[in-house]
């Protein structure tokens, strides 16, 4: 498929359709303020144990100390990320992946792809794998990860994850130069939409919510409250009382983990978060991580018998 | 004789890890064969972005059959020990054989081994190299449990010889060597069989890859140099990106590109960083030095002669330089201001959460520039203002983005700032030196601030107890106190540490910086102990040249000879101080003195007193070293013509306070007593 795509949804409809078409189940973004595909519990808490998992999704993605005020070519702090997750890697994932950039319009013939050492962490996550940058003509357009690590437990099997960051793959493929003259929608829909008329206003909203009004104290006792929160629901016995079932709540509680890392991000904008404390914080957010990858393994979709 | 050839193909290894990859299948296969007592006459091994290969010439068709014979315990011996021979030698206890020894008869073992043919021995040092490859990091992929760099897909392995080429059968989970590889991830996908080293290097290039490492990087800088040339211009040499990028394709197409008038205000090290740490692209300057143009190294041919390629390289490129200039116009504004805002700013970084903010550094190097100031020439009002702004450029936007820029945009920012020169060249060189070969500063300002940035850092990690420990040296302290040293010894320059430093522990620190130091210039522990034993050793401009001093005259035969007759004449008197009870220290007359040696050694230590005495005043080793050197011969002469222990208990003490005024004049000049041998 050599044609071009002619907007942003575009691309994300022919990445939906391609990896649906590879047996991946397409699913929504999660439902609360991530930083990173990653955090879905989809790809986090499905990365664990031994049952096999493959799906793919958008995941809306917030990262505010990016923010700025929608004024930079390629920097915001509210973005879309393309994740895919397949549990055991397949051998041909390199090749799954590159049949994906096709998909999208990039003509393997006329352009430079690369596999660029680039190994992830995420501190936050407890996690590490080793992989890539993939490079497009000396542009990264997506992370390519072989996990070995999340929550602190090994990954057997190993899963691999795809990350594309939607907006700059999306420019650079509709050769557009700043993210907010891209087309959102079909350029010639009776009522076009460029990204910008979708988000602008929002990105600069939120630049300066982020920035200068979120109120540090209340984020840093919602922090507090996750943090809590997310200890007392896995402290409760595993068999419920009142149907008799066992059901461990890893997936409430990996929420408030969640909420507790968005939190920890909105405090680090606001610049309140000296260079030595930031370390804590970030160790108290993986240590509610691995609490939760604890409690996942212990769960049906977890692996345990 | 069969020829091995050995390809592991996987995912895309890391540029930085392939060369010593290659190595170390080298190393692992060779040294595995030849344990198992296979030759063979040449090896040599390969690295590609995507496998490692290893050829091995000239290899024996089987290990020779070897006979061992081994002693065991005499016949009657327990049976627990004839067990533990046999199983020791592997052999049964029926298949011992009982010899005369002339006392009695033993059992021997003879241990039989059949020689193997090599395919049986490659299989097993295969596995084996892989199941414990040395890779920096390693991992695990789908449901397998073999770690590789990256998932390893197939494995060629296979012996040639006059009747052709034969897999040599072997597996390591689940993927079973054979004769098959694959070229160019997209220009030579399909699959092919080799049947030699020969035929696999030339296949491999028919399939658009370049086996050879150093054959990649020869083709990129050749053709890199000459676009460069037609143009005019000159590529900007980078030996350690060449190897990154020859390690990043397989078959290199060198492509040229400009670089927009709208960056050429930029700092040419701004561009050559940006372009190289992003981009990995290496940089073409024009012969005023400033660089214009860049080349990137794609990993393909395209039908467009890779117009494409380049187009989005150098949109790739724009975007990044646009951010380069945001962050230099920013820093622009604000240095021109004076830099006060980034100033201020260090005072919200932290520098080590118990030595405080880097404001505090500030502020602390400031004081300590303008105290050193004098000591090395400069002026301390100018030092202080330099420390001052040293640290400016770490508030930056360019050293947050670019680290490795700190100190080169100091220089440019204090320019800016309309601080003087030599202000500005501190910002840049008070880092130095940083490693063994890196330039120590010689102008007396950026001296000062970069002695005071490293004795603070030093006496601050002293202070709160973080100091090296055995190989960890997190802090680079070591480097900070190698780098006081350089620094005084290069500028030749008189401080004395002592005066900086209140902690002997830290003193002592630079003394063993010193020894280790001085022991790469040929000069033993033993005479730096001599030399360190010596009043005002915090010095260590004056300790150093007493070293040298003292070392070159142990070379020379007087030298020697007077260690000896110190020595002695130090034994003899120490012996008869212990067993006297009392110091001879009163003087020697030379009314007391008998025979023509002992006026002769009077007259000498006259002498060597009047000449040493100035020498060492004026800190003049070698003079005071060459009048030492004087009294080889008198003391030696008076140790042959005269008895220490005379009858005549007055002579006898006489002599003893003769010697000892040979020990003080040795010990005026350096411990020789510390001397060995």
């Amino acid at each position: 498929m050599a044609d071009t795509p002619r907007s942003f949804q575009e691309i994300i409809l022919r990445l939906q359709a391609y990896w649906a078409e590879k047996g991946c189940a397409i699913m929504q973004p999660y439902d609360m303020e991530v930083g990173a595909g990653t955090f879905h519990p989809a790809t986090t808490l499905r990365s664990l144990g031994d049952v096999p998992w493959a799906a793919a999704y958008v995941q809306p993605s917030r990262r505010p100390t990016d923010g700025r005020y929608g004024e930079n070519p390629n920097r915001l702090q509210h973005y879309y990320q393309y994740q895919v997750l397949i549990k055991p890697s397949p051998p041909d994932l390199q090749d799954l992946y590159l049949g994906s950039l096709k998909a999208i319009g990039i003509d393997m013939e006329m352009h430079d792809i690369r596999f660029v050492e680039d190994d992830w962490e995420s501190p936050t996550l407890g996690a590490w794998g080793l992989g890539w940058e993939v490079w497009c003509d000396g542009m990264e357009v997506s992370q390519f990860t072989y996990f070995q690590q999340v929550g602190g437990h090994d990954c057997h099997p190993v899963s691999g994850e795809l990350t594309y960051g939607l907006e700059r793959l999306a420019m650079y493929v509709l050769g557009v130069d700043h993210v907010m003259d891209m087309p959102y929608n079909d350029p010639d829909a009776p009522i076009a939409l460029t990204y910008g008329d979708v988000f602008l206003q929002n990105e600069q909203e939120y630049s300066r919510y982020n920035f200068d009004i979120a109120d540090t104290d209340i984020l840093l006792k919602h922090f507090e409250d996750a943090e809590r929160e997310c200890a007392a629901i896995l402290a409760n016995e595993q068999v419920d009382p009142k149907t008799g079932h066992k059901i461990v709540m890893a997936q409430p509680a990996y929420d408030q983990a969640i909420k507790a890392s968005h939190l920890f991000n909105l405090l680090d904008a606001r610049g309140v978060i000296s260079v030595t404390e930031r370390q804590a914080y970030i160790g108290r957010v993986r240590t509610l991580s691995k609490l939760c990858a604890d409690a996942f393994v212990q769960t049906a979709a977890g692996g345990a018998a | 004789m069969p020829d091995l050839l050995i390809e592991l193909f996987s995912e895309e290894i890391p540029a930085r890890m392939q060369a010593k990859a290659a190595a170390d299948l080298q190393r692992l296969v060779t040294d595995g064969l030849v344990e198992a007592g296979l030759t063979y006459a040449s090896a040599g091994a390969f690295s590609t972005p995507r496998r490692l290969a290893l050829s091995v010439e000239g290899l024996t068709p089987e290990s020779p059959n070897t006979r061992e014979e081994r002693k065991g315990p005499k016949v009657g011996a327990p049976d627990k020990a004839v067990e533990g021979f046999c199983r020791g030698a592997g052999v049964t206890v029926d298949q011992l054989e009982k010899r005369d020894i002339g006392k009695g008869e033993a059992y021997f073992a003879v241990i039989e081994k059949m020689g193997r043919p090599a395919a049986d021995i490659i299989a097993e040092v295969l596995e084996s190299a892989i199941r414990n490859f040395p890779w920096p990091k390693s991992m695990r992929w789908g449901t397998g449990a073999l770690k590789w760099v990256r998932p390893l897909h197939s494995i060629v392995c296979i012996l040639t010889d006059e009747a052709g080429a034969q897999v040599v059968p072997m597996s390591v989970d689940g993927i079973d060597a054979g004769d098959a590889t694959r070229g160019h991830r997209f220009m030579g996908p399909d699959v092919f069989s080799v049947t030699s080293f020969e035929d696999y290097e030339v296949k491999l290039k028919r399939a658009k890859v370049i086996l050879r490492a150093d054959e990649r990087a020869d083709m990129i800088w050749s053709e890199a140099s000459n676009q460069a040339f037609a143009a005019g211009l000159e590529l900007v040499e980078d030996k350690g990106l060449l190897a990154e990028v020859a390690g990043l394709v397989e078959w290199p197409v060198v492509l040229m590109g400009t670089i927009a008038d709208d960056f050429l205000s930029l700092p040419p090290e701004v561009l050559t960083a940006s372009m190289k740490e992003h981009q990995k692209f290496f940089s073409v300057r024009d012969k005023s030095g400033q660089v214009v143009r860049f080349v990137t190294v794609a990993n393909r041919e395209t039908a467009d002669q890779g117009a494409t390629i380049l187009a989005g390289n150098q949109k790739v490129l724009f975007a990044r330089l646009s951010d380069a200039k945001f962050f230099w116009e920013n820093d622009l504004r604000v240095a021109k201001a004076g830099g006060q805002a980034w100033l201020d700013a260090l005072s919200n970084v932290t520098f080590h959460n118990k030595l405080g903010t880097v404001s505090e550094l500030v502020d602390r190097m400031a004081a300590l520039s303008a105290e050193i100031a004098p000591m090395v020439g400069a002026d301390a009002a100018e030092a202080e203002a330099a420390a001052r702004f040293a640290k400016a450029d770490l508030s930056s936007e360019m050293i947050y983005e670019f680290p490795d820029l700190q100190g080169l945009m100091g220089r440019y920012y204090a320019k800016e700032a309309g601080l003087s020169d030599t202000v500005a060249a501190a910002a840049q060189e008070h880092y130095s030196p940083l490693g063994p070969s890196d330039d120590v500063p010689t102008a007396p300002v950026s001296v000062a601030v970069a002695l005071a940035e490293k004795v603070d850092k030093l006496t601050g990690f002293w202070a709160i107890d973080e100091k090296p420990t055995g190989s960890k040296d997190p802090f680079a302290l070591r480097r900070a106190a190698l780098g006081v040293i350089r620094l005084v010894r290069e500028n030749t320059l008189t401080i004395k540490l002592g005066t900086l430093i209140k902690d002997a522990d830290l003193l002592s620190f630079f003394h063993d910086r010193l020894k280790v130091f001085l022991k790469d210039e040929g000069i033993s522990h033993d005479v730096i102990d001599a030399s360190l034993a010596m009043p005002g050793n915090d010095d260590l401009l004056l300790l150093v040249n007493r070293a040298k001093a003292l070392a070159a005259f142990l070379k020379t035969d007087d030298g020697e000879n007077l260690i000896q007759g110190f020595k002695r004449a130090n034994n003899i008197l120490t012996q008869a101080e212990e067993k006297d009870g009392v110091e001879y220290s009163f003087g020697a007359d030379l009314k007391f003195a008998e025979t023509d040696e002992e006026k002769a050694l009077f007259a000498a230590l006259d002498a060597a007193d009047a000449k040493i005495a100035p020498a060492m005043a004026a800190e003049d080793f070698a003079g005071a070293m060459s009048a030492m050197a004087d009294l080889r011969m008198p003391i030696d002469a008076f140790f042959d013509a005269v008895q220490i222990n005379a009858d005549s208990e007055v002579l006898r003490r006489n002599r003893l306070n003769l010697l000892h005024r040979i020990r003080t004049i040795c010990l005026s000049v350096a411990d020789l007593r510390k001397i060995e041998g």
